[in-house]
């Protein structure tokens, strides 16, 4: 079982992105879902009607915070006011852990709103993981990286991707939030083995899995989480379960977002490998 | 090379605009050849170069960027059109790079630059500065703080000359056109575009109106942007409605506020207590009042 200190030992079995599409739905049916994941950016606001929806969420679900723009990897300090509202909204939800992504995304105060990839670097892993650890004292909640989708490889890498990962999280000691579809994107755009990625993973950190759909295009792949999710990235969700065990696991739909029960239904399909003998799962398919 | 210096080079480069066919520009903003930047740091591969590579990211940043300013300025790109709209954002951009970890802050220097760079915006800049200013006001209101609500029963205990503080959500606007109601105009056509055929019937209504309001004269409006049941509202008032409520957001006290908004004024003592009384009964029931101050 993948309930461990990176994710407040909670086995939450599947849930799905909130969002606003299917805000009306959700507060009038409360379907079962096993969780949601915010965005955490959309929230660390002073008040008004997403605060006023999260709320009314909170009394009913289990909600985990995503965050996409703490940039670990920038090489600049982490912005105080940021954390701040961040760890006011942790209040707020109750997140028994939260993530961000290991890339950057700002230089020098300017903001990207992108997910860059990172050079992997001992000097930026060493950067990196300071940060991590930084905010995790701050915000006194677990923290999980999640591997990116990159369409650059750069010249300064002294090691692979994977490599990269082990050593960021080893010296932050923190959680993995483990993206199987950004494993197959980066795969097909860098020429390498998804497999071999997947089982270089430290999988006792493993906290969450996301898994999500993506657009091809000729000369490469695009992680656009407007589709399903294909095959190939269902087999290496199946690959990570049979490693990790069941694991708290989320399906990412963000444009061109069908109906709630489209995105369930989806996500609910996760639970074909998840081993049967695990009753709390079993129960979140039926 | 650096992390720090990396990311400096990628950066500027991202920062520079695509070019006309929305692809990477041959040069960054300080002249630099982009092919030469993208190759000193990016890896090609058996696809793409490394510009193909850097392309992809500066891509998705301009179209990010764009359509976030776009979907939060619908108005202003009805008031300038759509071809000064793009032109004029992509400026503003070069030049207000984001600095907060939120899109939803991208705009708020636009009023301030559009002033200082006009030629944006003519010939119809008034009407430009005051729609900038109503859809920012919106995003502002939208999702502001709410203070615990004063009622009209918690101010008459406040004593004889109280200092009254307004809800953080609200927005004062003393407005040179009636660009409240062309905004509203301009979404609810938005929102009601189906298929091709209403679309593009929509837009030439659309256009018909912006067409209507910039050949009409200025006419001075006074709106508070206000929030009812987490709905932001554009409501108008007097102008010595506004002036009262502007001078408690200024921190005056009832005394100096009523001095305010009616000094000189040719009405008698018993007909402004009479409308400042009307006024507090209907702010007051829209929770206008709050204990604290922002």
């Amino acid at each position: 079982m993948s309930s461990n200190r990176f994710n407040a030992f909670k086995d939450l079995g599947v849930g799905i992105g909130l969002r606003i599409p299917h805000y009306n739905h959700i507060l009038s049916e409360k379907p079962v879902v096993g969780w949601f994941e915010i965005i955490s950016e959309n929230y660390m606001i002073d008040g008004g009607r997403p605060l006023h929806i999260l709320d009314q969420i909170l009394e009913q679900y289990q909600v985990i915070q995503h965050g996409v723009s703490m940039y670990f990897g920038s090489a600049e300090p982490l912005n105080r006011e940021h954390l701040k509202r961040l760890k006011a909204l942790v209040r707020r939800t109750k997140t028994p852990w939260l993530s961000d992504h290991l890339c950057w995304g700002s230089v020098d105060g300017t903001y990207s709103h992108d997910l860059l990839p990172m050079p992997y670097t001992f000097e930026a892993a060493k950067l990196t993981a300071d940060k991590i650890k930084e905010a995790r004292d701050f915000l006194e909640v677990p923290i999980a990286v999640e591997n990116v989708s990159s369409y650059a490889e750069f010249h300064v890498s002294e090691m692979t991707e994977w490599e990269f990962l082990n050593e960021v999280v080893e010296r932050a000691d923190c959680g993995i939030l483990l993206d199987v579809n950004n494993i197959y994107v980066s795969s097909q755009n860098h020429n390498f083995d998804p497999f071999t990625y997947l089982e270089s993973v430290p999988i006792e950190r493993v906290a969450q899995i996301h898994i999500a759909g993506h657009s091809k295009y000729e000369k490469y792949i695009l992680d656009t989480h407007d589709h399903p999710v294909i095959d190939p990235v269902w087999k290496l969700y199946a690959r990570a379960i049979e490693l990790a065990g069941p694991t708290p696991t989320l399906l990412e739909w963000d444009d061109h977002i069908p109906s709630f029960d489209q995105v369930h239904a989806e996500a609910l399909k996760a639970n074909r490998y998840v081993p049967s003998n695990v009753p709390e799962l079993a129960a979140v398919s039926e | 090379m650096n992390l720090a210096e990396l990311q400096r080079h990628f950066s500027e480069a991202l920062y520079t605009p695509l070019n006309s066919d929305e692809g990477i520009a041959n040069r960054t903003r300080r002249g630099e050849s982009m092919q030469r930047v993208a190759e000193a740091i990016i890896k090609p591969n058996d696809r793409l170069s490394s510009a193909e590579r850097l392309e992809i990211y500066s891509r998705s940043y301009w179209f990010r960027i764009i359509s976030s300013l776009n979907e939060d300025f619908v108005g202003l790109r009805a008031v300038v059109g759509d071809e000064k709209f793009d032109a004029l954002v992509q400026a503003y951009l070069i030049d207000n790079p984001s600095r907060s970890f939120t899109l939803r802050n991208l705009g708020s220097r636009l009023e301030t630059w559009l002033r200082a760079n006009p030629q944006y915006v003519q010939p119809h800049e008034q009407l430009a500065f005051d729609m900038v200013r109503v859809e920012w006001a919106d995003t502002e209101c939208f999702d502001a703080a709410e203070e615990s609500v004063l009622t009209l029963s918690d101010i008459a205990h406040l004593g004889d000359d109280p200092k009254l503080h307004l809800q953080p959500h609200i927005q004062l606007l003393d407005l040179r056109y009636q660009v409240d109601k062309l905004l509203l105009e301009i979404r609810e056509q938005a929102e009601t575009e189906s298929d091709e055929a209403s679309n593009t019937f929509s837009e030439r209504r659309t256009r018909a109106r912006v067409k209507r309001v910039r050949s009409s004269k200025p006419k001075p409006v006074f709106v508070v942007v206000h929030r009812v049941d987490y709905l932001v509202y554009f409501k108008r008032v007097t102008p010595e409605a506004f002036r009262v409520l502007t001078s408690f957001r200024n921190g005056m006290s009832l005394s100096e506020t009523i001095d305010a908004a009616f000094n000189p004024s040719t009405l008698p003592q018993a007909k402004i207590k009479e409308l400042v009384q009307g006024w507090f009964r209907e702010w007051a029931e829209w929770k206008w009042f709050a204990k604290e101050a922002a």
